[in-house]
């Protein structure tokens, strides 16, 4: 059983993992600005679909 | 005759003035020339996303010189290096994805920009662009020229722009939820009690992590509160912050002795918990509109730059560079950046954003003007008589008002009720510590610290937030922007409320005119639109749009006297257009209303008055709120409008008029020593010292983006009918907040049952904890959305 020792020191740390992950984030300005690149994203499509009509 | 829209802005053209090209309407050769550039470089994808999404190109010719200064360019740059620079533009007019997509297209449009980049929140754009082939000015111009004309003025060059948001509210709350996630998952098996073999050998292992993970939650976490509460005692004070600490400390100190002397599992989860709670509910109260400012003064309304003569040469300097003795010279259109006289040119200054005067004054050389007016014909030459920061207008902000903080003056809802909660809470933990210890010693240092963990306020600490969090989403969504969450208790305790007059009830560019005299006929209409059609004076202009569609017929021996008015020929009558003096008109005319004199071959025939254009439903409001609150109209204006207005506005309105900034400052401030509180509605730079000096300064504003002056919330001016709504919600939120004081008292009597019999267990601590919390939360969330219905209503 001794096991167990071993983990939940796995799952700490990759809860920790992740709870830098998440700093990392918000240090570089992620979430800042949470509308702008959800439309940027839909038009580099609008524009391909266009040049291939073309 | 079918209206179509504009293709490029969507205004309605007739089929007379329409352009058509490429199979499209455009109502201008502005918007056709947009059309034009993006079709040259294949963006006319600019017109998919959105219908209409542009607007009407403003000209702009000689604007932007100033950028040719590489001091100024230096100063807005954000990053500057041999080849490379970035600046960051604030373009008030980005508001739809097309506006995302154009300007984020613009290295298409000029091939040295290498790329941008739009914040559509802050309505910004960052752009990189190769400095050694092309120059900020032509990038400005061609934003200007496609629609997007930024918005440069003095406050971008102040050093220390870029203050930084602080996130480490977030990265607290990221703490105490981690830890709060993980304890609650180790204290869980412990929780049932069962002497299982497995959980009795790991036990000790799980509560020593647990222990680990709240070490960072109390020492920064929860730092805030500790630093708070020791702050607040040392004046004296017993805030919310004092009971929360105590808990909190208590918990952990508790928790630490019971694990490391190895008597239970400690309180761990619920220290977690806790902490995050209370944390959120700070983040939640901490709504911020990254595109609107409340700290603007004349800063951002003034130009970066102005145009300098010596001699023969023309020189763009910076504002803060000019000194007394200097001519400078103000183009049509542009700011008046100081005081001084007029040496060359006859002008018009709009003061209405400074003074509070409606209607345009004519100036003539030799006259003295102040700085922020804004010059409406031709070009002019001013000397300076003074530097920038002594201008009438600038020395407002010297006033002492602009330096302090309401927020440190203000004590709200819960430190006042805290107060007698600490002690009462105290008194209890004394009193059932000493009880126990009569009966039974070996308990009593548990019941006491028992009572001071079920007792921290978490539940009372939450209400407020939640609500206030609340009612200023809600308000924000209906267009009243409040800067922090105390401007709500604030406007609950408001007794009087002062309106501005120019631009605050009334419209600003709208005016009402009506006709007084003999009654004209359609030939003599058709020559005054003749005669008006040649003149740029703005009441011209007004008088023109008023009078009906006419042909064209043509005007003789037209001159145009700046002050007195127009004249000229039309049909071989005389037409005179102008002051009174200058149209033989009977003398015992009124002296303070606006109008135009009419005159036909020396014949006085009457007269055009101009009434200012009150906004929708202010005749409404003033009755409705009249009923409540003492009612003030303290104007800049001349008394024009002083009969109009006795007669609209309920009898018991104050009126007041001719007041100049620090006489509305002052009047304040002698209303507030009578032990008012005080509103304040207004929206120029000459309100800015009585916006400060009142308990709630509103700004209002029809363009948000653009400028408003400094105050605790930003109304737009299309909803003003609706502040009576507003001051309700504000009132009933407080009631809300204190029936969940109510709410959380009742969870505090059975905590505190619990712990002075000697009953408190970790796993009840757990549960009551978040229970009462979330239920708390969940009550004022519901209360104050119910409440705010009545602001859909029209």
């Amino acid at each position: 059983m001794s096991i167990i020792y071993f983990l939940i020191s796995i799952s700490l740390i990759v809860a920790l993992l992740f709870f830098f992950a998440f700093i990392k984030a918000v240090k570089s300005g992620q979430y800042e600005d949470d509308y702008t690149p959800s439309v940027r994203m839909l038009f580099d499509d609008t524009i391909q679909n266009k040049t291939t009509k073309k | 005759m079918k209206n179509t829209p504009c293709f490029h802005c969507g205004t309605d053209c007739t089929e007379a003035t329409k352009l058509v090209f490429d199979q499209k309407d455009f109502c201008c050769n502005g918007c056709k020339t947009v059309f034009e550039i993006l079709n040259e470089s294949d963006l006319t994808s600019y017109y998919d996303f959105e219908k209409t999404p542009g607007k009407i190109p403003e000209e702009i010719q000689g604007k932007y010189d100033y950028l040719k200064n590489k001091d100024i360019v230096t100063k807005l740059l954000e990053f500057d290096s041999d080849t490379t620079s970035i600046i960051t533009l604030s373009i008030p007019f980005i508001h739809c994805s097309s506006c995302i997509w154009i300007l984020e297209n613009l290295y298409k449009l000029n091939e040295h920009i290498s790329a941008s980049q739009v914040n559509f929140p802050k309505k910004t754009v960052r752009i990189s662009y190769d400095k050694t082939a092309v120059s900020l000015k032509d990038i400005v111009l061609l934003l200007s020229r496609i629609g997007y004309e930024p918005d440069i003025n003095l406050e971008h060059t102040e050093a220390d722009k870029k203050t930084k948001t602080d996130k480490s509210l977030i990265y607290k709350i990221a703490v105490a939820g981690f830890a709060f996630g993980n304890t609650m998952f180790l204290s869980f098996p412990e929780y049932f009690e069962v002497d299982e073999f497995w959980l009795n050998q790991y036990k000790i292992f799980f509560r020593y992590i647990a222990f680990c993970l709240s070490i960072p939650v109390v020492l920064y976490a929860a730092q805030d509160y500790f630093k708070t509460a020791f702050k607040g005692l040392r004046y004296k004070m017993l805030t919310i912050d004092v009971p929360i600490a105590l808990g909190i400390a208590v918990l952990f100190i508790r928790s630490a002795h019971e694990i490391i002397t190895n008597t239970g599992q400690g309180y761990l989860d619920s220290l977690a918990g806790l902490v995050f709670f209370l944390l959120l509910g700070k983040l939640f109260q901490q709504r911020t509109y990254s595109f609107l400012s409340f700290e603007r003064d004349y800063k951002s309304y003034f130009p970066i730059a102005v145009t300098k003569i010596s001699g023969t040469k023309e020189e763009n300097i910076q504002i803060y560079d000019v000194i007394k003795g200097d001519r400078l010279l103000i183009r049509n259109q542009e700011l008046i950046p100081i005081d001084g006289i007029v040496i060359r040119g006859n002008t018009l200054i709009d003061y209405s954003f400074v003074t509070g005067e409606a209607t345009p004054v004519a100036k003539q050389s030799g006259d003295k003007i102040f700085a922020g007016g804004k010059q409406l014909s031709g070009v002019i030459e001013i000397e300076a008589i003074k530097t920038v920061s002594q201008s009438y207008l600038t020395q407002l902000w010297s006033n002492d008002v602009f330096n302090q903080n309401k927020e440190e003056k203000f004590k709200n809802i819960t430190d006042s009720i805290s107060k007698h909660f600490t002690v009462v809470i105290l008194i209890i933990a004394i009193v059932s510590g000493g009880y126990w210890y009569i009966h039974n010693p070996k308990i009593a240092i548990d019941v006491v610290t028992a009572v001071l963990i079920i007792a921290c306020p978490c539940a009372l600490a939450l209400s407020a937030p939640f609500t206030l969090g609340n009612v200023i989403r809600i308000f924000g969504k209906h267009k009243l922007y409040l800067k922090n969450a105390s401007v709500i208790e604030s406007l609950a305790k408001i007794n009087t409320l002062v309106f501005d007059k120019t631009g605050t009830i009334t419209a600003l560019n709208k005016q009402q005119i009506s006709y007084e005299g003999t009654t004209l006929s359609s030939e003599e209409k058709e020559q005054l639109k003749a005669v008006l059609r040649g003149s740029n004076h703005p009441l011209s202009r007004s008088l023109y749009e008023f009078l009906p569609e006419s042909k064209n017929t043509a005007v003789t021996a037209f001159t145009e006297t700046i002050g007195k008015g127009v004249e000229g020929t039309v049909n071989q009558s005389n037409i005179r257009l102008g002051a009174a003096s200058f149209t033989q008109a009977p003398k015992n005319d009124k002296h303070n209303e606006t109008a135009v004199h009419f005159s036909c071959n020396e014949t006085y025939k009457g007269k055009f008055v101009f009434q200012n254009h009150y906004r929708k439903g202010v005749y409404d409001m003033f009755e409705k709120l009249s009923k409540r609150f003492d009612m003030l109209v303290l104007s800049g204006d001349n008394e024009g409008e002083k009969a109009h207005l006795e007669q609209t506005l309920p009898k018991d309105t104050t009126l007041i008029f001719n007041q100049k900034p620090e006489d509305k400052l002052n009047y304040i401030q002698r209303k507030q020593r009578s032990q008012n509180q005080v509103l304040m509605l207004g929206d120029g730079l000459n309100d800015a010292g009585a916006l400060a000096q009142s308990n709630v300064g509103i700004a209002v504003s029809e363009n948000v983006n653009v400028f408003s002056p400094a105050g605790d919330a930003i109304l737009d001016a299309s909803v003003l009918d609706k502040l009576p709504k507003f001051l309700k919600i504000a009132r009933q939120s407080i009631s809300t907040i204190k029936a969940s004081f109510a709410l959380s008292f009742l969870y505090n009597s059975i905590g505190l049952y619990f712990a002075t019999t000697g009953q408190l267990s970790p796993v009840i601590a757990a549960i009551l904890m978040p229970l009462s919390s979330i239920s708390v939360v969940v009550f004022v969330t519901l209360i104050t959305n119910y409440i705010s219905l009545s602001l859909r209503r029209p």
